[in-house]
């Protein structure tokens, strides 16, 4: 068990490589329950929505959600979330654990007009269901019914009490994450167990989410980073429909047109060697500094070391050989494309 | 969890096998299966070590361990089939999965280690 976010979650239930292969193969279980809900509604909810996150919120229909970013002034990440739109003017912003509280404080003084903020987060419970059996799994679990399409949401009922289930996750697999009242938690989790979905620690989700060089905030995501340094422009709407300016577009915009000087890339070590781990320094042939490690572990799928690092674009390409520092001693690793994992 | 009655332990959940000077190290079925899948040993070199210095690390998927020295001596041999097969720690640790030996020079010290009911009275 570990702390994390004020939560104490386990690193694995037996074993990150099989943890990490039943999601591959068959089906795993997260509990996120840690993570925040903050719902966000009233007349001009969207508009507001709109000037604080990078995505484009008039492009999601009700009933989908999408990826997104929340900046600061600097065009640095605050958060990576999913905004889920339940209706015109009712969204759900599902934060990381250890942003709720900064999140919540940021909303709240950028809060405008009729806007509503609630935070919900320590009453809902959460679990994510990852794996290419996961839509069966939902069939078993909920006596019949079907998931909603990749990234839809359904806003649904089970004895009286709220279910929120939406067809997205965290590990490059099919899946849905599903959010209950904290008392209905044991219900669903058991159900799970029964349709022998495998319970998942944190080790796994981090090997999972790295195979997919999805990033994790804190870690390969900071505020003084921007999402086109992270390599992630995909969810940054700038200048598309009438998304218009937005926190931080104006730097987002400036580093657009000039180039990052710095981008996140992916590292794979090229022989047998210790597991990568975040904090290793990364240098170049001659063994000059070029960066540090954000994230790192062994690739149970590949069975070979992968990374992440800020590397400045000049000196580090797709084939780059470059070596990290382990301990003193170097060893051989390539910058390769993203992401490590395909299907 | 097994702990040997023929074997002496550390509180750092290393086991040392005393055949006359030669002590044989590695880490407890305890220690091993809080780590999970060892994917990677990091071997010492030959030579001196004091006791308790940092000598050998086992790396899980998760996390690198460091692995102490628990008697002071010489570096005589490491197991050099953890390279290709690192999870014999998992699967026998207190065989296959032996980490290096030493040879060793301060034989009072093996009184300072724990027999195996002590070390299972610590970690249960």
């Amino acid at each position: 068990m570990v702390s994390f976010a004020g939560w104490e979650m386990p690193v694995m239930y037996d074993s990150i490589i099989e943890e990490h292969r039943a999601v591959r193969e068959a089906c795993g279980v997260f509990d996120i329950s840690h993570m925040g809900q903050v719902f966000a509604s009233g007349e001009g909810v969207e508009e507001w929505l709109e000037g604080l996150l990078t995505n484009e919120v008039a492009a999601l229909e009700p009933g989908n959600a999408h990826y997104t970013f929340m900046l600061n002034e600097e065009g640095g990440v605050i958060d990576d979330l999913i905004l889920y739109r339940l209706g015109d003017e009712d969204f759900l912003l599902l934060v990381n654990a250890s942003c709720i509280d900064l999140d919540v404080a940021w909303l709240e003084k950028h809060r405008k007009g009729e806007v509503k903020l609630e935070n919900e987060s320590s009453q809902w419970a959460g679990m994510a269901v990852q794996g290419p059996k996961a839509a069966e799994v939902y069939t078993t679990i909920t006596e019949g019914r079907t998931l909603p399409t990749r990234n839809g949401v359904d806003d649904l009922k089970h004895e009286g009490e709220r279910l929120l289930v939406c067809r997205t996750g965290y590990t490059g697999e099919d899946g849905f994450e599903l959010f209950c009242p904290a008392g209905q938690a044991s219900h669903w989790w058991k159900a799970l167990m029964e349709a022998e979905v495998k319970a998942c620690g944190l080790g796994a989700r981090d090997s999972l989410r790295l195979e997919m060089c999805y990033p994790l905030n804190g870690s390969d995501l900071s505020p003084q980073r921007s999402p086109l340094e992270a390599g992630l422009g995909f969810f940054v709407a700038l200048g598309k429909g009438n998304k218009g300016d937005f926190m931080g577009s104006e730097i987002l915009a400036k580093q657009k047109e000039d180039g990052c000087a710095e981008r996140l890339m992916a590292i794979e070590v090229t022989e047998r060697a210790a597991p990568p781990r975040p904090g290793y320094p990364v240098l170049d042939e001659a063994g000059s500094p070029l960066g540090v490690l954000t994230s790192g572990c062994l690739s149970p799928s590949l069975d070979k070391g992968i990374c992440l690092a800020y590397l400045p674009v000049s000196r580090a390409k797709i084939g780059t050989q470059i070596s990290l520092e382990v301990r003193g001693r170097k060893i051989s690793a390539q910058v390769v494309k993203k992401p490590f994992y395909r299907k | 969890m097994i702990a040997p009655t023929d074997l002496k332990y550390t509180r750092e959940h290393e086991w040392v096998r005393l055949e006359g000077e030669i002590a044989t190290i590695g880490i407890t079925d305890h220690a091993q299966e809080e780590l999970s899948d060892v994917v990677f040993v990091e071997l010492p070199d030959m030579g001196d070590i004091d006791k308790g210095s940092p000598t050998a690390v086992v790396e899980s998927v998760k996390a690198a361990s460091d692995i102490y020295a628990p008697l002071a001596g010489e570096i005589v041999e490491v197991n050099t089939d953890l390279v290709t097969d690192p999870s014999k720690i998992n699967t026998d640790p207190y065989d296959t999965g032996w980490i290096f030996k030493i040879r060793i020079t301060r034989p009072d010290q093996i009184n300072e280690l724990m027999d195996a009911s002590s070390y299972t009275g610590m970690v249960s």
